[in-house]
């Protein structure tokens, strides 16, 4: 969903640590060194990196086209190709008989098996087109603050794993706790009544 | 700190007390969203409510149609233990309206509409309106955290026990 869509929605996150100077510069080189690749017409089956923006299928780093006054607002982007059960199964049976038929055999081995379904995937693989899937992200680097536009959990768990690779910053996802804990302005000694804390009873019992 | 896998499961019941609370205030304490928030024009339950009891093993979840059954049965739900472990709310600010829903446990945000603005016409006016996008959702979050902040002070202080329990008690069980 992009962040001009009508409705969205938004996994927040504290960016944990602080980039070489010039930022722009650190940035730019960790959107280039990872950004997305295309897959079609290769074996692989999964492709995750940085995209632009405003061009997600051609992404492009060049100058600071990806800072929006304080902002700085790309895209993630997973491109994952899908082939139905049914097609391996299919291509599998005919590549098996051929090779029973060649050597003459009449049942293949265990790794036998599985490297022909490997070598049958790779090549329906390089046949079918990538879908592209965008996520795009806003980065306020002086609040130390990001906004992914997406709850999906693989998609968060890509960002978190891309970022700090990219950057060598953490990412801390804002949950109740995180929350509570590094933005809710708590005194150490309502810090530690926040971890003996326990779920408060409305119908009767007192909480702790 | 906290491992985050341990504490995302240890302290999701902060979340839902959380949205637990916000319905209390919304409809008995306006100077608190006024205080966090003091171009408010209204803060209100949206069109979805999801509460939640919890057995030792199984999980009891009734999704609430607000518009559709009024809140009665949440209401009800929670007296018998159950806390609003999801919330679709509607945040006004002079003619504009958010809505949006929030998740306890995770504090994430779904379906998030921010007032309308004029879509870009052509590449160069695509800085302003996502810098417009990013003020209409820097203005909802914000609002939303310095909730929460106002909560979690609360939720350590000796105040949550003493009083705001008893209030939060009397307002489920008061007739209406």
């Amino acid at each position: 969903m992009g962040l001009l869509s009508a409705s969205n929605s938004i996994t927040r996150y504290r960016v944990e640590g602080r980039l070489k100077t010039p930022v722009l510069e650190t940035v730019a080189a960790g959107l280039k060194k990872n950004a997305i690749g295309e897959i079609d017409d290769q074996a692989l089956e999964k492709a995750v990196g940085w995209t632009s923006y405003a061009k997600p299928y051609q992404p492009d780093f060049r100058g600071s086209n990806y800072a929006y006054g304080a902002y700085l607002v790309f895209a993630l982007r997973i491109d994952k190709k899908s082939i139905s059960p049914g097609v391996v199964k299919k291509h599998f049976a005919i590549e098996s008989s051929r090779h029973l038929a060649k050597s003459g055999r009449h049942y293949l081995s265990r790794n036998e098996k599985q490297t022909i379904k490997d070598h049958v995937i790779d090549r329906l693989n390089v046949k079918v087109p990538a879908t592209p899937h965008v996520y795009d992200i806003i980065w306020n680097y002086e609040d130390s603050v990001l906004w992914f536009f997406s709850n999906l959990k693989t998609a968060n768990e890509e960002l978190e794993t891309l970022f700090l690779r990219s950057f060598d910053l953490t990412l801390i996802r804002v949950i109740p706790y995180t929350a509570a804990y590094l933005d809710s302005g708590l005194t150490d000694t309502e810090k530690d009544i926040l971890i003996n804390l326990s779920p408060t009873d409305f119908t009767g019992k007192k909480s702790v | 700190m906290l491992d985050i896998a341990v504490a995302y499961n240890r302290f999701k019941f902060l979340g839902d007390e959380f949205l637990t609370w916000l319905w209390f205030v919304i409809e008995q304490d306006l100077a608190v969203l006024k205080n966090a928030d003091p171009d408010l024009t209204s803060f209100e339950i949206g069109s979805r409510m999801v509460v939640e009891k919890k057995y030792k093993k199984t999980v009891e979840r009734i999704t609430i149609k607000a518009k559709d059954a009024g809140l009665a049965e949440a209401r009800m739900a929670l007296k018998n233990g159950a806390m609003v472990t999801e919330l679709n709310l509607v945040y006004r600010s002079a003619q504009h309206k958010w809505q949006f829903s929030l998740k306890g446990e995770s504090l994430n945000l779904s379906s998030l509409q921010t007032p309308k603005i004029a879509p870009p016409e052509s590449p160069d006016e695509m800085e302003a309106s996502v810098l417009e996008k990013i003020f209409l959702y820097d203005k909802i979050l914000q609002f939303l955290e310095k909730l929460y902040k106002h909560f979690i002070k609360l939720r350590t202080s000796n105040r949550w026990n003493s009083r705001e329990i008893s209030l939060i008690k009397k307002w489920l069980n008061a007739e209406r």
